[in-house]
């Protein structure tokens, strides 16, 4: 049972990792879905929207054919609504709240919609926003995800020079390095970031790590405020024995591995074992499915009421064949020669509530023995706590702590996103830019 | 089942529906598609002296997502020479005899060439003429069509000369580019026309295309009015057909109703304002000859329901329901009420009332549902709430009479009584 690369043709590759959700073909498909859109007041989609994007407006917008004005009604919301359009669960959010589900209808395909303005924005580069008089005020900002980005756009419209510090060689973050390829290329990745950074004012320096190239201290001394967007980092252990052997492989890293290397450079087993059912345990699971792993099954310690994946998400995973075992905790991982060979759990239960209500699992006392190459872990991931510690920063457990003003207890110091909360929707993180930003300018003005 | 079978002053056909007259009776070859697909009968596009056409000729409205809401052309009568005109009439008529033939004429201004013309027709077997009195394009600068239309005396005058001659029932077909047609529609039957239809086609610019800044239709760089019509006519055509079936002169005649019919509800409608039967014209050039089974099936199984037996049961029914304001009920009050259980939370109900109206909804923020609830004392019942609520009957009328007793404006007036009280 080998860990392999190579295992499928080009042309396999190319559509096993082609786009899952394909753009309206024409202006008139995308205007019959629009022109079905009620144009709510208070229109409960964008009040679910973490970045409260006036979507029956940008959706009117399309059916008088001012796309030009609907990219700006989406991006001026949420600076990465291209990349959004394509990777939010929305329907859980503005699609899971369109007033078409309460009369049993589908509802408007937003995204779709979403995807059919800010494509067109991205693609002919339109220059949708206009710098304010420079302030003289410069912001550092580490990270080139989306929270950093976020922020940086918002800054820079305010006439604030921004430099943002990114470790790796491209922009986007978790867009760009922790998302299912299928679902956003790395080229619209590379475009989306050259779209944001078109404003001017924003100077990315690439290859360079807070801590290791670049000190918070010099930040701070060099620049009027700091914005901390460093998201999260690998995925969390599973304090398990057998933890070290080969084949057992971090989910972030695989996934970070299959858009920086190449689809037929990236090697998976012909068993693998996914654990967790986030939507980076999805990601992982239907990748390595599509990289050619002839069994993909996903163990989760509880049942699917309680699963962080969307019910879309999850169908994605079985539609590509990943066979899914409920109530199943990961006790050990047996080897043989260095090699992972199997994967075995507990068998689990729903306990009683506690005091939340929450069914928590608790071990039956079973065991169940999966015959396995490779397991990838995908359990959740953890901040950068040393890190974070390391520069004195409060934190919750490696997450850093800020107060209503997104400030940090050092001053002048920001920070927002995964970084603070853990790791939530890219959506979420785009808002915590936007959010710091706000803080940085009454700071700024304030000082 | 119901019996659709028409009988337009003594002229039979199978339905009420008949074709007007235009691109789609130009020739045998869509005559024959037509009977072929159950329309009941068909007015062939005017015959008169020959004319040249322009190209493009169409233009249309879309509204919503929807095409063609309104229609718009600047096409003359048949172009075609017309004796090839009255062959095709005749073998249309030879191979379906039970449907209605009529043929619209447009003679040239003078007795003589009126006569000569209604000679030719007659010849070909038709069952009856139709005075084309409302092409606004191209013909009226030669004194003929709307310039007809909208002069009463020369109407009358016009319908004599051919009521000299004509030996088939004779209607007269109104122009809408008319603050009434009322006049004209007196002037035709003073002249001895056997019926009326209405309307034909109203002036029109339907849009400026945006890049060329040339309004449509475009012919080589310019355009000209067009004759509109299409569902977006259809509420113009009600109310101008209404007040034929109203005026006492008008309204003994036999009306045939056009104007953006497109379905057997809007058949019944005007039929139900005192149209005889209908003739189509954009529905089909939108969406072919097929529709007529639509409509068949439609009004029959809508007669069935209402236990209407034949179109005599329910031809002009609604007419005496439209009045004069002053005689309306001032005491019928109603107020509007949102069914929670079907409301779907859009606001638009809200927004359209506060915005717009008498700010009588009542909303409740929620996440991210809001609740919207009537301000009975302030609901004055317009009914706009309810129009703009996408949900069948989740917004209703309820009534909440002022008094038990009828009461018009001019006994309000007489008693003295106070105003806006409600």
């Amino acid at each position: 049972m080998p860990i392999l690369n190579n295992r499928l043709t080009a042309e396999q590759y190319e559509q096993n990792f082609s786009d899952i959700h394909p753009p309206f073909e024409s202006r008139e498909a995308a205007l019959v879905e629009a022109n079905r859109c009620l144009f709510c007041y208070d229109a409960p989609c964008t009040k679910r929207c973490p970045t409260s994007i006036n979507i029956p407006k940008f959706i009117k917008q399309i059916t008088t054919d001012n796309v030009k004005g609907s990219a700006y009604t989406i991006f001026d919301a949420n600076i990465m609504g291209g990349g959004c359009s394509k990777v939010c669960p929305v329907e859980k959010l503005c699609e899971g709240s369109c007033v078409y589900n309460l009369l049993e209808e589908p509802p408007i395909p937003i995204a779709k919609l979403q995807r059919y303005s800010t494509e067109k924005a991205i693609a002919h580069k339109w220059p949708l926003f206009q710098r304010k008089p420079e302030t003289g005020r410069k912001v550092a900002i580490v990270g080139a995800g989306p929270a950093g980005l976020s922020c940086a756009h918002v800054l820079s419209r305010e006439g604030v020079d921004v430099t943002i510090y990114e470790k790796e060689a491209k922009g986007g973050g978790l867009m760009t390095y922790g998302i299912a390829a299928y679902k956003v290329t790395p080229e619209f990745c590379e475009d989306e970031v050259n779209f944001i950074t078109s404003l001017g004012g924003i100077d990315i320096k690439y290859g360079q790590e807070l801590g290791k190239d670049v000190s918070l201290a010099d930040l701070q001394a060099n620049y009027d405020a700091v914005y901390l967007g460093i998201g999260v980092g690998v995925a969390r252990q599973l304090d398990i024995p057998g933890e070290d052997l080969a084949g057992v492989e971090d989910a972030i890293r695989f996934i970070y591995d299959i858009r920086e290397k190449g689809y037929p450079s990236i090697p998976v087993g012909d068993k693998v074992a996914v654990i967790g059912l986030g939507m980076t345990a999805i990601d992982a699971a239907t990748q390595a499915k599509r990289l050619g792993a002839k069994e993909v099954t996903i163990v989760y310690r509880r049942t699917q009421a309680e699963m962080p994946s969307t019910e879309v998400e999850l169908n994605l995973a079985k539609l590509d064949g990943c066979n899914i075992i409920w109530l199943a905790s990961p006790k050990e991982i047996l080897g043989e020669n260095g090699q992972v060979t199997q994967l075995i759990c507990n068998v689990m239960e729903l306990g009683v509530p506690d005091a939340s209500g929450r069914r928590s699992p608790v071990e039956t006392g079973e065991t169940i023995t999966l015959n396995v190459d490779m397991v990838i872990k995908a359990a959740g991931q953890v901040p950068y706590e040393a890190l974070v510690s390391s520069n004195q920063l409060n934190h919750w457990s490696g997450k850093i702590a800020i107060d209503s003003n997104c400030a940090t207890n050092i001053p002048a110091v920001f920070a927002g996103g995964d970084c603070v909360n853990g790791g939530k929707e890219v959506v979420d993180a785009v808002q915590a830019g936007k959010d710091g930003a706000r803080a940085i300018l009454n700071f700024i003005k304030s000082e | 089942m119901a019996d659709l079978r028409a009988n337009f002053l003594g002229i039979k056909s199978p339905n009420p529906f008949w074709l007007a007259s235009a691109p789609p009776t130009d020739k045998q070859y869509n005559v024959l598609r037509a009977f072929e697909a159950g329309w009941g009968g068909v007015v062939w596009k005017t015959l008169g002296s020959q004319v040249k056409n322009v190209s493009s000729r169409y233009s249309s409205i879309d509204y919503g997502g929807t095409k063609m809401m309104g229609f718009n052309n600047i096409e003359l009568i048949s172009d075609r020479p017309l004796d090839i005109n009255l062959r095709e009439i005749a073998e249309c008529v030879r191979l379906f005899p039970d449907r209605a033939m009529i043929v619209s004429l447009m003679a040239d201004n003078t007795r003589e060439k009126w006569h000569e013309l209604i000679a030719q027709v007659e010849d070909t077997g038709a069952h009856g003429l139709e005075l084309n009195f409302g092409c606004p394009h191209g013909m009226t600068e030669r004194g003929m069509g709307a310039a007809v239309g909208q002069d009463p005396e020369i109407a009358k005058m016009v319908v004599e000369w051919v009521m000299e001659k004509a030996t088939l029932p004779v209607i007269t077909k109104l122009t809408p580019n008319v603050h009434s047609v009322v006049p004209t529609g007196r002037a035709a039957v003073e002249g001895g026309t056997n019926a009326l239809s209405l309307i034909n086609t109203i002036q029109s610019v339907t849009g400026v295309d945006l890049d060329t800044f040339v309004p449509n239709p475009y012919v080589a760089g310019k355009s000209v009015y067009g004759g509109y019509c299409g569902p977006a006519v259809k509420p113009i055509a009600l109310k101008m057909l209404t007040t034929i079936a109203q005026d006492p002169v008008t309204a003994p005649l036999p009306i045939s109703g056009i104007g953006g019919v497109s379905t057997w509800k809007d058949a019944v409608e005007f039929m139900l304002l005192g149209a005889s039967n209908v003739q189509v014209c954009t529905a089909v050039m939108k969406h072919g000859f097929r529709i007529v089974e639509d409509m068949c099936d439609g009004m029959n199984n809508w007669m069935d329901e209402k236990g209407f037996k034949t179109l005599d049961d329910f031809i002009g029914k609604s007419v005496p329901t439209i009045t004069h304001w002053e005689d309306l009920d001032i005491n019928y009050h109603i107020v509007a009420n949102i069914n929670q259980d079907k409301c779907i939370h859009c606001g638009l109900c809200y927004i359209a009332c506060e915005d717009t109206s008498h700010q009588s909804i009542n909303l409740t923020f929620g996440n991210p549902y809001n609740t919207y609830s009537i301000k009975e004392d302030e609901c004055v019942g317009c009914n706009l709430c309810k129009l703009v609520c996408p949900v069948d009957s989740c917004i209703t009328m309820v009534e909440q009479r002022k008094g038990d007793e009828y009461l018009n404006w001019k006994e309000f007036q007489r008693r003295g009584l106070p105003l806006n009280d409600h």
